[in-house]
């Protein structure tokens, strides 16, 4: 099998493939929101894909500690640590 | 593209120098085929899985096998028993999840060989898989409610899987005259959709004091505690006093055998005569689970937090109702989220690598009247083999709020339905 892969020497291949594959598996928590946010929510609740990525932090961040009001939000932004929020921020922004 | 997702499937490892020379080789007629996933079920979970799938990776070859050209969603289906929404707006097709690429297989699946990694389907015909994801449903148990078999259900609707049972339970109390009693039973944890009972008691307590508001609703259960319990219990007092009651366990709820033949229901304490019963009887995980080895001795699919690989069953992925999802509840929301989650964790484990800890939501509204919205909501993560709640988020909607709240709540609820099903199916 050695023999074989090294004939089939595919690592560049695989290189410039993995990452793809990696940008699109959302971080911890991401894949989550579309449930609500995606196109058909109402008027009344955010879509996030495309959106710049700060004002997701920000709307975040300040539900989680109660200077933005909510319903559901704050119960949800506490699951989140700052790293975490800003990584599915950033990766809800790529989204289209 | 294909060749190096087979080859980083097969975690082949070399340098690239020979790769020109490699294109002219034969390859095995194996590595020659992109990964194969199928997918039983097309509920919320599966059919989510199988988009999430074609998405992440769209040279997997993805098939969904569900047998109803139609899907019926029971979340808002209380609100077709009480009158308030027509069943067609429940009801969604598979063609847009096949136009994107997904092989809908419109045929029951009979079997599971996991050794041979096939699957066998109706009309006898197999097809094989490499990674599998079981998402089912709930099988509802007739052989534990004395009494309570698939005949007793055609007299005493379940209505917990939507669709006819969900117009027989609407035709009934549509039927019944001013001054009836309504039976709910409710039955242990687990179940699918914890605080559904108790929704539907609301919404069909809203028809009764709107049509007829003589008429009686009581809830026989088999637990002491319930979702949202505090919120129900409240809203029972606040919108339909001295209509609705609540027998708990402790105070001999737990029905144990029903006669279709006179609409009684039977617990240790006594007999209760309903104009219209609806017994909600205890579940498993649907059937093709425990043919594939998935389930344990519970009924239901203990599963690997991080890729929702079935622990007893390898290559096979159990996500929604039927998997002990640790502390999400049994929940459309639950399967959408697991199901994403389980994509992801399939396509990197086809392509070698390594899922990392997700985290999972799930928020599940429910309607106590229209307009009047509560929810519960959580935050979930790998703990100790389980999925655990993350301490600090979560919990259940404010008992004391102005009704604005509950109305943006119901708001909400409603929005909800419209996304998830647009993902999902549209």
């Amino acid at each position: 099998m050695k023999t074989l892969s090294i004939i089939l020497g595919v690592a560049t291949i695989v290189a410039s493939n993995l990452p793809v594959l990696a940008a699109s598996v959302p971080p911890p928590g991401a894949a989550s929101c579309s449930g609500c946010h995606s196109a058909g929510a109402a008027a009344s609740v955010s879509r996030l894909y495309g959106r710049d990525a700060g004002e997701i932090v920000t709307a975040m961040t300040g539900f989680r500690d109660g200077s933005v009001p909510s319903t559901v939000m704050a119960r949800i932004a506490k699951g989140f640590t700052d790293d975490e929020l800003r990584a599915i921020a950033a990766w809800l922004a790529a989204q289209k | 593209m294909g060749i190096s997702h087979r080859i980083s499937r097969r975690k082949f490892l070399g340098t690239s120098a020979a790769a020109a020379t490699a294109l002219t080789f034969p390859l095995p007629a194996f590595a020659q085929a992109a990964a194969r996933v199928v997918v039983i079920g097309g509920g919320f979970g599966g059919a989510s899985c199988a988009r999430a799938l074609k998405q992440i990776d769209p040279k997997l070859q993805v098939t969904l096998v569900e047998p109803n050209k139609t899907f019926t969603a029971c979340p808002f289906s209380n609100n077709v028993i009480a009158g308030l929404r027509s069943i067609e707006e429940q009801q969604f097709g598979y063609d847009k999840i096949a136009a994107g690429g997904v092989t809908v297989v419109a045929q029951a699946a009979t079997g599971v060989d996991n050794a041979a990694r096939t699957v066998t389907l109706a009309d006898g015909t197999s097809l094989g898989y490499d990674r599998l994801v079981l998402s089912p449903g709930v099988d509802l148990r007739f052989d534990v409610l004395q009494g309570y078999d698939e005949a007793a259900a055609a007299k005493m609707p379940h209505a917990w899987k939507a669709g006819e049972q969900t117009l027989l339970l609407r035709k009934q109390l549509e039927a019944m005259d001013d001054g009836g009693v309504v039976v709910i039973s409710a039955p242990a944890n687990p179940f699918r959709c914890p605080p559904g009972p108790y929704e539907r008691a609301c919404l069909i307590a809203h028809y009764l004091k709107t049509k007829k508001p003589r008429s009686k609703l009581l809830i026989l259960d088999a637990k002491d505690t319930f979702s949202k319990q505090r919120l129900f219990q409240n809203a029972w007092k606040e919108l339909y006093p001295g209509m609705v009651e609540w027998v708990s366990l402790s105070q001999g709820g737990k029905v144990n055998a029903v006669d279709p033949a006179t609409n009684t229901l039977i617990t240790d304490f006594g007999n209760h005569t309903a104009k219209v019963a609806n017994v909600i009887p205890p579940q498993r995980a649907g059937r093709i689970a425990t043919s594939a080895g998935a389930t344990d001795n519970t009924g239901w699919c203990a599963i690997d937090p991080v890729t929702f690989e079935s622990k007893s069953a390898p290559n096979i992925h159990v996500i929604g109702d039927a998997c002990l999802a640790g502390a999400m509840p049994k929940s459309a929301f639950s399967a959408n989220s697991q199901a994403k989650v389980c994509a992801a964790a399939i396509a990197t484990l086809l392509s070698g690598g390594t899922p990392t800890a997700p985290k999972l939501i799930n928020t599940c509204y429910s309607l106590a009247a229209p307009g009047y919205g509560i929810s519960v909501a959580g935050v979930y993560q790998p703990k100790n083999g389980v999925l655990a709640d993350v301490e600090g988020a979560g919990g259940v909607s404010p008992a004391d709020v102005p009704r604005e709240f509950r109305a943006r709540e119901a708001d909400y609820a409603q929005s909800w339905f419209a996304t998830i099903t647009a993902e999902v199916f549209g």
